[in-house]
């Protein structure tokens, strides 16, 4: 259950950056999180609630993107989309293969009141 | 409740303790709330002949684009900073619990020690037997009990790497929390990871957990004493764990046999 550090991580940027700008609350925080990222949502959905109580991010909507996985084959080049760490390239069947996007794991931005 | 390791505020935080040295909770929760309740409602009704209400509801918004994981990957360098500056050589080791992490360790710093300066540190959620398991061999060792956590975070290797006065030219040995999971995310400052797996898991463990597989330098198949006695296929499992990895290196050993320990021994020996 390694989403409970996560959100506490989430809830750490959330909280120094509304003091930073002197703000009491956040109403939206945009969060961004890559299909290969290694996080569960149906845990990090379970667990938020209890990780917010008592935050600035208590009362805040959360809009999360998906962002695809997308990897490039490191033998013949094919940018092919991934749901796993461990696709092979559809075209040449290569491991090796970069991992061009999906283990993004941010906070975008935070509408705050 | 605590991020860091999930624990409610009644003392279930990591423990981290050195070997012989009183248990005391060692851990910094930094939970500062400043509630600063000033509520300026700008309602300025200036009634003349028209209607102006003025609604100073002071939405913003701040583009932050900042990593979840930073505040971990911080410390992870300022780790590693460090194991560089003193020509340490750390390994961080995961595997399900019962692999045999424990158990390849013993044997390593029994044969080993005499010729290199090694140092420890035991990650668990409780107990000190891991520890105590180490200090029998004479080896200097922290034990970081998580409480309720269920993965090393590097301000806990932080705090325990402060603990262990370590000197230049050694081999740091890091074992994590039994759980082939959480600690795939959570980079300790590490130079290399070791996954172990023991032939009694399925060969394909790699493509069920395939996060710890990918994040991995090195992986040692244990338990190969009991092959005889297993279902198991090891070509098969390989393929598994280099489709998930193709960079991955192979040891095959038996932690209790002894078997195959040698190019475990020259691989760690190249390292310093």
């Amino acid at each position: 259950m390694h989403e409970l550090s996560i959100v506490m991580g989430i809830v750490k940027i959330a909280e120094d950056e509304t003091t930073k700008v002197e703000a009491k609350e956040v109403t939206n925080i945009e969060l961004e999180v890559g299909v290969l990222s290694g996080i569960e949502l149906e845990s990090f959905n379970f667990v938020w609630p209890s990780a917010v109580k008592d935050t600035v991010l208590k009362n805040a909507e959360k809009t999360i993107h998906i962002i695809k996985g997308v990897g490039k084959c490191v033998d013949c080049d094919t940018e092919f989309n991934m749901e796993n760490v461990y696709d092979t390239c559809p075209k040449c069947n290569s491991n090796f293969k970069g991992i061009l996007q999906g283990k993004e794991l941010r906070v975008k931005s935070l509408e705050v009141i | 409740m605590c991020g860091t390791c999930g624990c409610g505020t009644d003392g279930n935080g990591p423990t981290i303790t050195k070997h012989g040295e009183h248990h005391h909770h060692n851990h910094n929760h930094g939970h500062s709330h400043s509630h600063d309740h000033s509520h300026e409602h700008g309602h300025d009704h200036t009634h003349d002949h028209d209607h102006s209400h003025e609604h100073s509801h002071k939405q913003r918004v701040i583009e932050v684009e900042k990593d979840v994981l930073q505040n971990n990957q911080l410390l992870a360098s300022r780790n590693r900073g460090y194991f560089e500056a003193k020509n340490i050589f750390a390994l961080n080791l995961v595997s399900s619990p019962g692999s045999g992490k424990t158990s390849i360790l013993e044997r390593t710093l029994n044969d080993l020690k005499s010729e290199l300066p090694f140092y420890v540190i035991e990650g668990d959620q409780q107990t000190l037997n891991d520890a105590d398991r180490i200090a029998a061999l004479d080896i200097p060792v922290v034990q970081i009990n998580t409480g309720k956590g269920c993965h090393l975070e590097s301000d806990m290797v932080y705090d325990a790497v402060k603990k262990l006065n370590m000197e230049n030219d050694s081999i740091l040995m890091i074992e994590n929390v039994g759980n082939l999971v959480c600690p795939s995310m959570f980079d300790l400052g590490e130079r290399n990871r070791v996954v172990i797996i023991s032939t009694t898991e399925g060969e394909d463990k790699p493509l069920k957990y395939p996060d710890m597989f990918h994040t991995a330098d090195v992986c040692i198949i244990n338990k190969i004493d009991l092959l005889p006695y297993v279902n198991i296929d090891m070509d098969r499992l390989k393929n598994y764990a280099l489709q998930v990895n193709p960079n991955l290196t192979f040891f095959e050993v038996s932690a209790t046999a002894g078997t195959g320990m040698d190019a475990w021994y020259n691989w760690l020996q190249s390292k310093i």
